[in-house]
C-alpha cells in the first residue's frame, strides 16, 4: 500500500483540568471521586436563579499555563455560553471562552526523534467541563460532581506529521503543566485529555485533506494507535477513489478501529453569545507580569542549565528535571553543597532507590538539605568511608536524624589514625607471610587481599586510602 | 392601609404591632387574584418574632415588621417559587435570594408571593399559567405586567409594599396601571442572584408601593453590592430618604419627543404634560429634547431579551426539578414532552425567537445589530443627560386594557412597552408615579429615567411632584 506518498496531519485539543480546589463559577469541591453528586452546589446544579462567580484561582493558574507556554496574554477576554441539551450539562449551556480567550498563540518545545520541535499553540481558553452519565440497563443516572471543574483547552496548529510527534507533544505539554502546578497530567481520571484531528495529504500537496476529529484516546499508547489507525483508514478510502467526510469518529481500542460518531450535518449549533451573567475577564498589566514574575524556571531550561553551566550529563539533568520536587529539592541541596556532580550522584543512587523501595514521594522526605550537605562533607572529610556513608544516608532517610549523632550511635566513624591501622596490618602480615613473600616477588596486585584483611579486623571502619598507602609502605620494607 | 412609611410610624409608637397587621392583612380576601401564595404561618411567625424583638427595644430598623410581598420568580428558601409557570409549580427553592434575605435581615415580614406572567414574560399578568390578576381599580382590566401581582396586591391594600423585576418595563408599567410609585433600579443595584432569570442583561428587582418615600425604604433595604452576583455593581449603599424633601428648584428635566408617540391616548398625553408644567412651576426647567434612536428600542429589545430568555431556559429541561413529563421513552422525548407541557405559548414564543436569532447564519443579523444599536440608544441618553438630569415621559401610551382584549395579537402586546424598554437597553434607572387619572378613574402613570446610579435625583423630582400634586387614588 502507498501510504508512503501520503504525509499525515495532526492538530491536538487538549482539555487540562485546573488544579484548583473549587469549581470555575462555584464554591463547590473539585475532588476526584466521592458519592455521585456529593461535591455539588446550587451553582453546578443548575437550579434556578443562581449566577455563576468567577474562581480567581483558575485564572492564576490559566496565566501560569500561558505564561510557561509563551502564549500572549488577553488584557480583556470574554465567557460565552455555549448551547446544547444534554443531561450532564445543567444550565443547557457551557461557559466557555469563544471569541475572545485568555490565550493566544504560544508553543510546546519537544524532542522528537529528529531532534527538537516546535509546534505552535493557535489559543487557550477556559471553561467549565460537564458532568457525566453512568448508564445502567435501561436507565441513566446523572452525575454532577465533575460538572463545573474548570478546564484549560489548549488547541495546537495543525504542525505535527506523525503520531510519535503527537505524543512527544502530549508528553512535553504535560511536563510542563504539571511542572508549573496547574494540571496533575493524569489521563486515565480523564484531568488530561486528548482529541485529534486528523487528516492525510499527499506529500508535496499544499492544502490539507478534510480532516476527522478522534475521540475516547485517554492514553499515549492509544492516541498513537488511534492516529495512526486514522490515518491509514483516509488513505485507503483515498487510494481507492473515496473521499474522506468530516467528522467526529471514536476510538475503539478492543477492535482496534475508528468509527463515526456524529458527521457534520448533524453537527450541534451552539448558538454561542456572550454570558450576559459576567462581566469581561480584565487583566491588568501588571497582574499578567507578576504571573509571569512568578514562573519557576522551567524544566527545559533548567534541563539545559545543568548540563551548561553545572557540567552535569543530559542522562542526569534529565532524571533531575523529570519531576518539580526532585528538582527542587535538588536544587536545595546543591545549594548546601555547592558541587553538583556528588549531589546528582546521591540523587541519581542512593535517594531514587530508597525512594523507590520505601515508595516515599519527595514530598514526604524526612532530611533537610543542611543534613544532606552533612552527610557528604562526612564523605569527603574521610569521617566516614563509602559504605559507611550509605548506611548514615539510609539511617538519615529513614529517621531524619542529625547525621552526626548517627555516626555516633552507629559507629560509622572511620578509622584513620596511624596507630590501630598500623597495629592491624602488622597482625594481617603476620598470618599470611606466604603473601607477603608474594608482594615482595613482585605480585602487587596481592595487596588488595591485605587490604581486605585489614578491613576485616577494623571493623570495616579503616580509612582504605590510609590502609593502602601504609600496607605498601610496610610490605616494600 | 396608608402606605409602609406609615406602618414603620405605627410600629415604632406603639399603635399596631406586627402581628396585628399582618394578621389583618392575611385575613382579608384577595378579590384581585394577586397572591399565588400567602405563607400565613411563615409571615405571623416572622411578624411575632418582630414583636419581641421591638418588645426588647431591638428592632432590626425601619422596616422591621413590615409586611411585604414578593413577586413569584423571586426564591424564598421552602417557599414554592413558580415564575408564573406550568414548568416550576410545586417547586420548592433550597435558597433565598439575595434580596429575601436583605428583606429578612432587616425585619420584613413576608406575607407570600405574587402572580406574574409566566418567567416575567408579558405586560398584563394574563401569561401566568396558574390565575388571572384583576386592576383594583376596575376589575374587568389588567393590572399590567408582568409585576402585576405585586402592583395589584399593594393596590388592593392586601401589604405595604412589594418587590417586582422590571426587564423592559415589569415594574413600572403594572405601578402606572395600579396608581402606585415603581423603581427599576440602575442595572447593578439590586443583586440578581436568586432571581429566576429572564433576560439577565436587562432583569433588575426593585420594589413597588404607595409613595415615593416608601419605594425609597425598600429600596434602601435591598440594594448594594452581592458578591453572588457579578454584575452587581460595588456603589456605596444610600440613605434616600434623606435627599427627598430638597425640591426641584434648577433641575433640568427634558421631554423627548419620540417618547410622546402617535396613538398615545390623549387622557395620558394631557396628564404627564400638565405633570411637567407643575415641574416648572415649582422651578424646574423643562426642555424638549430628541433621543433619535427610540425608534428602534422595540426591535433591539424583541431580539435580546428572546435571545437571552432563549438561553436562560434551557435549564428546565425535566431531569433535576420541575415538570417531567410522564411515559418517555427517550431522552429527546423527555425534552419536548416536558418542555411542550410544561411552558406556555408566549415563554414558547420568545424561545423560538431567541433561539432562532441566535442560530448559525442569523447571529450576525439580529444579535449583534441588535447589541449595536442597543450601544445607540445608550448613547441617545448619555447626549441627553449631559443637557438634563432627567427625562419625562408617559409610562405606558394607554390605559389598563381589559383582560383579554390583547391575548390574541403578541404584537400589539408588546408595542404596550415602548416607552419603558429603553430604560433596560440602556441600564439606567426608571420611576413610575401617578400623575392624575382618567375620566373613568383608571390611574395615569409618568416615568422619570436619571442618569447611571443617580437614583436619588429621581427620587428627589418624584417626591416633590406627588407632594404637589397630592392625588389620592383609591381602588373603588
Amino acid at each position: 500500500m502507498p501510504r508512503a506518498d501520503f504525509q499525515v496531519v495532526i492538530g491536538l485539543e487538549v482539555h487540562a483540568q485546573l488544579l484548583t480546589s473549587t469549581k470555575l463559577f462555584s464554591g463547590a469541591s473539585t475532588s476526584f471521586g466521592g458519592d455521585p453528586n456529593a461535591h455539588t452546589s446550587i451553582v453546578c446544579l443548575g437550579l434556578p436563579g443562581v449566577l455563576p462567580v468567577l474562581n480567581q484561582r483558575a485564572v492564576e493558574l490559566a496565566l501560569s499555563a500561558g505564561h510557561a507556554l509563551e502564549c500572549t496574554i488577553a488584557e480583556r477576554s470574554e465567557w460565552s455560553r455555549k448551547h446544547y441539551f444534554y443531561p450532564d450539562l445543567p444550565k443547557g449551556y457551557q461557559i466557555t471562552q469563544y471569541e475572545f480567550p485568555i490565550c493566544l498563540g504560544g508553543r510546546v518545545v519537544f524532542d522528537g526523534p529528529e531532534g527538537e520541535k516546535t509546534v505552535r499553540l493557535t489559543r487557550i481558553h477556559m471553561e467549565e467541563d460537564a458532568g457525566k452519565l453512568v448508564h445502567q440497563g435501561a436507565v441513566s443516572l446523572v452525575d454532577l460532581n465533575r460538572a463545573g471543574t474548570p478546564l484549560l483547552e489548549i488547541v495546537s496548529e495543525p504542525e505535527l506529521r506523525s503520531a510519535d510527534d503527537a505524543v512527544e507533544y502530549l508528553k512535553a505539554l504535560r511536563d510542563v503543566l504539571v511542572w508549573v502546578g496547574v494540571n496533575d497530567g493524569n489521563l486515565e481520571e480523564g484531568s488530561f485529555r486528548c482529541d485529534a484531528n486528523v487528516s492525510v495529504m499527499r506529500h508535496g500537496a499544499t492544502t490539507f485533506g478534510t480532516r476527522c476529529e478522534l475521540k475516547n484516546l485517554n492514553s499515549f499508547r492509544f492516541i498513537k494507535q488511534a492516529i495512526e489507525i486514522e490515518a491509514s483508514r483516509q488513505v485507503e478510502l483515498l487510494e481507492g477513489g473515496g473521499k474522506v467526510e468530516q467528522e467526529t469518529r471514536l476510538f475503539d481500542p478492543q477492535r482496534g478501529e475508528t468509527r463515526s460518531m456524529r458527521s457534520k450535518e448533524d453537527a450541534h449549533d451552539y448558538r454561542y453569545f456572550p454570558d450576559p451573567d459576567l462581566p469581561p475577564l480584565l487583566l491588568s498589566k501588571a497582574r499578567i507580569e507578576q504571573a509571569r514574575q512568578a514562573l519557576p524556571e522551567l524544566p527545559r531550561a533548567r534541563r539545559r542549565r545543568y548540563v551548561e553551566a553545572l557540567g552535569l550529563p543530559p542522562y542526569d539533568a534529565g532524571v533531575l528535571t523529570a519531576d518539580r520536587a526532585m528538582s527542587e529539592l535538588f536544587e536545595r541541596c546543591l545549594a548546601e553543597v555547592g558541587e553538583a556532580k556528588p549531589v546528582s550522584n546521591w540523587f541519581m543512587g542512593e535517594l531514587s532507590r530508597l525512594l523507590n523501595e520505601t515508595k516515599t514521594s519527595v514530598a514526604e522526605v524526612k532530611f533537610t538539605p543542611t543534613q544532606f550537605a552533612a552527610v557528604l562533607r562526612a564523605v569527603k572529610d574521610g569521617v566516614v568511608s563509602g559504605p559507611g556513608a550509605k548506611e548514615l544516608f539510609a539511617e538519615l532517610f529513614a529517621t531524619g536524624k542529625d547525621p552526626h549523632a548517627i555516626i555516633a550511635e552507629k559507629g560509622l566513624a572511620q578509622v584513620n589514625d596511624d596507630g590501630p591501622l598500623l597495629e592491624a596490618i602488622a597482625q594481617a602480615m603476620a598470618e599470611a607471610p606466604k603473601n607477603v613473600e608474594s608482594y615482595r616477588n613482585g605480585n602487587t596486585k596481592i595487596v588488595g587481599a591485605f587490604v581486605g584483611a585489614v578491613m576485616k579486623k577494623l571493623g570495616g571502619k579503616g580509612n582504605p586510602r590510609r590502609i593502602n598507602e601504609l600496607l605498601v609502605e610496610k610490605l616494600k620494607a | 392601609m396608608k402606605g409602609l412609611v406609615a406602618l414603620t410610624k405605627a410600629l415604632a409608637d406603639g399603635a399596631t404591632s406586627s402581628v396585628e397587621t399582618t394578621k389583618a392583612l392575611l385575613q382579608k380576601p384577595d378579590l384581585v387574584g394577586a397572591f399565588l401564595l400567602r405563607d400565613d404561618a411563615g409571615a405571623l411567625a416572622a411578624a411575632k418574632a418582630s414583636d419581641e424583638r421591638r418588645a426588647r427595644g431591638a428592632a432590626l430598623g425601619p422596616l422591621d415588621g413590615v409586611s411585604v410581598a414578593l413577586k413569584d420568580n423571586i426564591l424564598t428558601e421552602g417557599v414554592v417559587t413558580t415564575a408564573g409557570s406550568k414548568l416550576l409549580a410545586g417547586f420548592v427553592p433550597p435558597y433565598d435570594a439575595t434580596v429575601t434575605t436583605r428583606l429578612k435581615a432587616a425585619g420584613a415580614v413576608l406575607l407570600g408571593k405574587t402572580n406574574l406572567d409566566e418567567f416575567g414574560m408579558g405586560s398584563s399578568t394574563e401569561n401566568s399559567a396558574f390565575q388571572q390578576t384583576k386592576n383594583p381599580f376596575d376589575l374587568t382590566r389588567t393590572p399590567g405586567g408582568s409585576s402585576g401581582g405585586s402592583a395589584a396586591a399593594v393596590a388592593a391594600g392586601l401589604c405595604a409594599g412589594a418587590l417586582g423585576t422590571d426587564t423592559g418595563g415589569s415594574i413600572r408599567q403594572p405601578a402606572a396601571f395600579t396608581g402606585l410609585v415603581g423603581l427599576k433600579p440602575t442595572y447593578g443595584r439590586v443583586s440578581r442572584a436568586g432571581v429566576v432569570a429572564y433576560a439577565s442583561s436587562l432583569d433588575q428587582v426593585g420594589p413597588l408601593a404607595r409613595s415615593v418615600e416608601d419605594v425609597a425604604l425598600l429600596l434602601e433595604a435591598i440594594e448594594g453590592f452581592d458578591a453572588a452576583d457579578s454584575t452587581s455593581s460595588d456603589v456605596a449603599k444610600t440613605a434616600w430618604r434623606e435627599g427627598l424633601r430638597s425640591g426641584v428648584k434648577g433641575l433640568r428635566v427634558g421631554l423627548p419627543k419620540e417618547l410622546f408617540v402617535d396613538g398615545m391616548d390623549p387622557e395620558i398625553d394631557a396628564s404627564v404634560r400638565a405633570a411637567a408644567r407643575r415641574l416648572e412651576a415649582l422651578g424646574a426647567h423643562v426642555v424638549e429634547l430628541s433621543l433619535p434612536h427610540t425608534k428602534y428600542a422595540l426591535a433591539t429589545y424583541y431580539v435580546i431579551a428572546p435571545c437571552e430568555a432563549s438561553s436562560n431556559l434551557g435549564r428546565y429541561d425535566g431531569v433535576r426539578y420541575g415538570h417531567r413529563a410522564k411515559d418517555v421513552k427517550a431522552l429527546k422525548d423527555l425534552y419536548e414532552k416536558s418542555r411542550s407541557e410544561g411552558l406556555g405559548p408566549e415563554v414558547k414564543r420568545r424561545i423560538m425567537l431567541g433561539t432562532f436569532a441566535l442560530s448559525a447564519g442569523y447571529h450576525d443579523a439580529y444579535y449583534v445589530k441588535a447589541q449595536q444599536v442597543r450601544t445607540l440608544i445608550r448613547r441617545d441618553y448619555e447626549a441627553a443627560f449631559a443637557s438634563v438630569d432627567v427625562v419625562l415621559s408617559a409610562t405606558s401610551p394607554v390605559l389598563p386594557w381589559r383582560l383579554g382584549e390583547k391575548l390574541d395579537d403578541p404584537l400589539a402586546m408588546y408595542l404596550m412597552d415602548v416607552l419603558t424598554l429603553p430604560c433596560n437597553l440602556a441600564g439606567l434607572p426608571g420611576l413610575s408615579m401617578p400623575c392624575g387619572q382618567s375620566k373613568a378613574g383608571l390611574p395615569i402613570g409618568l416615568q422619570l429615567l436619571g442618569r447611571p446610579f443617580d437614583e436619588a435625583t429621581l427620587l428627589r423630582a418624584a417626591h416633590a411632584l406627588e407632594a404637589d400634586l397630592n392625588l389620592s387614588l383609591e381602588p373603588r
